[in-house]
């Protein structure tokens, strides 16, 4: 159906000279990070699950403690890996889409690149040294939490920007979700850290609100990282990048705009069912776990657009194991979508809520659909980004994507079960009406699905470190070269290429 | 009858409003008159540049 749109457009292929080139060098240097810290974050992930199974690695010192890792590792997979493929990918799509030079320039991509790295920095060595504001997810404190409201300012100006100058009429559905991620995350960023410091020369500070109202703006926060972080930024880079791996346009460009309002319409209000059974009054859980379900629809909505993309390319999978990530990707998010609602229906909730079922579900998710969907844009873009004519090994593609699978594979069922055990553990009467079980009871069940959970994060990285491999050799490998790739003037349309059909 | 009284009808009303704003959105996009014009912008990743026609 949408092959019909292949039909040249005559006035948008007349060629525009223009005399400055995309930028590509702070991209590159968003790409390198975006693997770098992900191996940092998936590595402090394999310590902290082998600290859970063997408590002894803990090393008794304060800044190797699990909770001062986790929140290293938290932070390292979500804002650092995730954060620069993001920004990455949304740089590097929002001016191709536009065909227009980022807003800004190099200068700007290069602020923005050392910016958001120093960011990483200071936070992941306040959490090591103990200076945190102990929100989850927002743990950084007020002056670090201001040098990223300057970064994010500037991304959004860089981002706008781009936008406002486009020389395409129309803006690409990916930008819209690129965007409504950059907006906002700006302002749950915000509102989630209002606090004031004991004085301006005091790392620790106060949060302005107290007590529920501070759970509910934490977890109308922590949720909607979740929604606009790692699910409305990562669906603009599927709306990208598994068109230009499959070689075609998405399945239904109509159903991803109704995709992308109502992921808008309904996420914001899902924030409440991470507070069931608490001091938050009921009605508000009863609209958080509403919402929650109603969002089955579009989160649907988007996966079959995705997957339904591949119509008549399936057999691509055969051959591209990069769109393999992308696809598998795809499905890991209709897969941990459909759990989430699952989880949120409060009667399920009381079982699952602060067992590992809840770690599993988060894990499908970051692993299968943030993991897999980064995956699978970075071994597109690194040949194009250095100019090579393909992957050094599209064998250790295959090998990656096999071993991060069953890598998943066995960390999520171990939580799975893990979980449901905790969860049927902690409620169990005798006869009497006492608990059978004493919590310490629970905790020394847990030790083999910990193990288990500890070989799948191994796993992953390993699979991760294949992929440095493979991108390191694409990148220095001459071979591979492919003619001296000049600059790319910004604006230039090529003709779109006639339907096959 | 002061701005607090009139709260739960304003609350009322954002509800009617967002729903009247989404079958607004539904209606714009999904009409038969705009297929070709979405189906187009589909294909706006295909318009590629110099740089990735090397590849």
């Amino acid at each position: 159906m949408a092959a019909a749109g292949y039909a040249a457009n005559p006035a948008l292929s007349a060629a525009v000279t223009r005399p400055e080139p995309y930028v590509e060098a702070p991209i590159r240097a968003f790409a390198i990070a975006t693997v770098f810290w992900g191996v940092v974050g998936f590595l402090v992930g394999v310590v902290i699950a082998s600290q859970l199974a063997w408590p002894l690695l803990n090393l008794d010192l304060e800044w190797t403690t699990f909770g001062r890792l986790r929140p290293v590792h938290t932070s390292a997979v979500i804002f650092a890996f995730g954060g620069n493929a993001l920004i990455c990918t949304s740089l590097y799509v929002v001016q191709r889409t536009c065909r227009a030079r980022l807003f800004g320039g190099e200068p700007m991509g290069w602020f923005l690149f050392w910016g958001y790295q120093f960011f990483i920095v200071a936070a992941a060595l306040g959490y090591v040294f103990g200076v945190t504001q102990g929100k989850e997810y927002a743990e950084p404190e007020w002056f670090v939490d201001l040098w990223l409201t300057v970064v994010w300012v500037h991304y959004l100006v860089a981002f706008g920007g781009t936008i406002l100058r486009r020389e395409e009429p129309h803006i690409y559905v990916a930008n819209w979700f690129y965007l409504a991620f950059i907006i906002t995350v700006a302002m749950l960023h915000i509102v989630n850290n209002l606090a004031l410091p004991i004085t301006l020369g005091h790392g620790k500070s106060y949060g302005l609100a107290a007590g529920v109202q501070d759970a509910m703006i934490q977890w109308w926060y922590g949720h909607n990282a979740v929604g606009f972080f790692l699910t409305a930024g990562f669906l603009g880079m599927m709306y990208y990048f598994i068109p230009k791996q499959a070689e075609r346009p998405v399945y239904s460009y109509r159903l991803s705009i109704v995709h992308f309002w109502s992921l808008i319409f309904l996420y914001i209000w899902a924030g409440p069912h991470h507070l069931h059974y608490t001091a938050l009054p009921d009605w508000a859980q009863t609209l958080g776990m509403v919402f929650s379900v109603m969002l089955w629809m579009p989160s649907w909505g988007g996966m079959i657009n995705g997957l339904m993309t591949l119509s008549g390319a399936w057999d691509k999978l055969r051959t591209d194991p990069g769109l393999r990530f992308s696809v598998t990707a795809v499905g890991f998010y209709g897969m941990s979508t459909f759990e989430g609602p699952v989880m949120s229906i409060k009667a399920v909730n009381a079982l699952s809520h602060y067992t590992d079922w809840t770690i599993g579900h988060v894990h499908s998710g970051a692993m299968g659909w943030v993991g897999f969907i980064t995956f699978g844009a970075l071994y597109w873009l690194y040949p194009k980004l250095w100019g090579k004519r393909a992957l050094y090994s599209q064998k250790l593609v295959s090998w990656h994507f096999w071993i991060a699978t069953l890598g998943i594979v066995l960390y999520i069922t171990a939580m799975w079960v893990s979980g449901i055990l905790q969860g049927l553990m902690w409620r169990a009467y005798d006869e009497l009406g006492f608990l059978q079980y004493a919590f310490i009871e629970s905790v020394a069940a847990m030790h083999p699905y910990y193990v288990i959970r500890m070989m799948g994060g191994v796993l992953y990285l390993s699979g991760a470190l294949i992929m440095v491999f493979n991108l390191w050799k694409t990148v220095t490998s001459d071979e591979l070269a492919d003619e001296v790739p000049a600059p790319v003037p910004a604006g230039i349309a090529a003709p779109v290429p006639a339907p096959a059909e | 009858m002061d701005l607090v009284a009139l709260q739960p009808l304003f609350s009322t009303l954002w509800v009617v409003w967002f729903f009247v704003l989404f079958i607004g959105i539904l209606i714009r996009v999904l009409a038969p008159a705009r297929k070709r014009e979405f189906e187009q912008a589909g294909d706006i990743p295909f318009r590629e540049d110099v740089s990735d026609r090397r590849h």
